[in-house]
């Protein structure tokens, strides 16, 4: 059976639900970091499949940029969050409503 | 025959492991399979025959991401469960299978139009490391550039939001300067 792009868009699909069913279930900030990684990962299967099935080599360059782009949100993300940890000692998104949202 | 057995494999394996990763209460299971699910990943990148972005999904995701998880989880307490407070089950379903049908459309709009053409087309002949080296140092060289200083951007705010006191070095201040600061930690235990 060969294995075509259709597999990987429907892998990238299922990876990319995991991750908006742990954005949205979550109200632990790390564990909803977590969350979010596992939706740029899912993206990047996507966009390296389109690029080997269509001979381009620009779905690849995205996902190097998209891997830049996730390792400098967490490096601030987590600077935040530690502060936020120091200053409340807690990390629970529902602490954070301090608007009333 | 063997690439539909990989994919297989490694689609269930990836799969099991965003799932823990999404509906464990332990963090450091979470962190676990979330590092594991990583390494899996980089599988269909090799599959694909995408070999240097599956070495940098290695390093960077499992090597430097997950390591600053890891430090980042010394801050806070993970050994208690987390507790979560679990909202309407349903909006949760539907908002989820709502947005990845739409990307299912956003990915197969541009392949239903068949009039799709490689815009950098695979260099015969080369490596894909030496194609990726030709690609981003030519066409995405603005780009990578500013990636660059995006990453740099990030490392400094890293820097000033977790580190306390950075401007403070012990190792130049004098006796009594350290004396002072002693005192003071002390007033403030003691009030």
């Amino acid at each position: 059976m060969e294995i075509g792009l259709n597999h990987y868009l429907v892998l990238s699909t299922i990876l990319f639900a995991i991750g908006l069913i742990g954005v949205m279930r979550r109200k632990n900030l790390l564990m909803l970091f977590f969350a979010t990684e596992i939706l740029l990962n899912a993206v990047n299967v996507g966009f390296a499949a389109i690029s080997h099935y269509y001979g381009d080599l620009t779905g690849q360059m995205f996902a190097f940029f998209v891997i830049a782009i996730a390792a400098s949100e967490l490096a601030v993300g987590l600077g935040l969050l530690i502060v936020w940890h120091k200053r409340h000692g807690t990390i629970d998104l529902d602490t954070m409503t301090s608007m009333r949202g | 025959m063997f690439e539909a057995v990989a994919f297989y494999l490694f689609a269930f394996l990836t799969i099991t492991m965003f799932w823990i990763t999404v509906t464990t209460a332990q963090a450091l299971y979470a962190l676990s399979a979330l590092a594991a699910g990583m390494i899996f990943i980089s599988a269909f990148f090799f599959i694909l025959g995408a070999d240097f972005l599956g070495a940098v999904q290695i390093i960077v995701y499992t090597g430097a991401v997950m390591a600053l998880y890891a430090f980042g989880m010394m801050f806070f307490d993970t050994t208690r469960e987390v507790k979560e407070k679990h909202g309407n089950k349903y909006i949760v379903v539907g908002l989820s299978v709502l947005a990845a049908v739409m990307i299912v459309a956003i990915f197969s709009a541009p392949i239903i139009s068949t009039n799709m053409q490689a815009f950098y087309p695979v260099i015969e002949g080369a490596g894909n490391t030496q194609m990726v080296g030709l690609v981003l140092f030519t066409k995405y060289l603005v780009p990578f550039e500013v990636a660059a200083i995006m990453l740099l951007v990030a490392m400094v705010a890293g820097i000033v939001l977790a580190g306390k006191k950075m401007d403070l070095s012990l190792t130049l201040l004098n006796a009594q300067e350290i004396q002072a600061i002693e005192d003071e930690k002390n007033k403030k235990v003691l009030s």
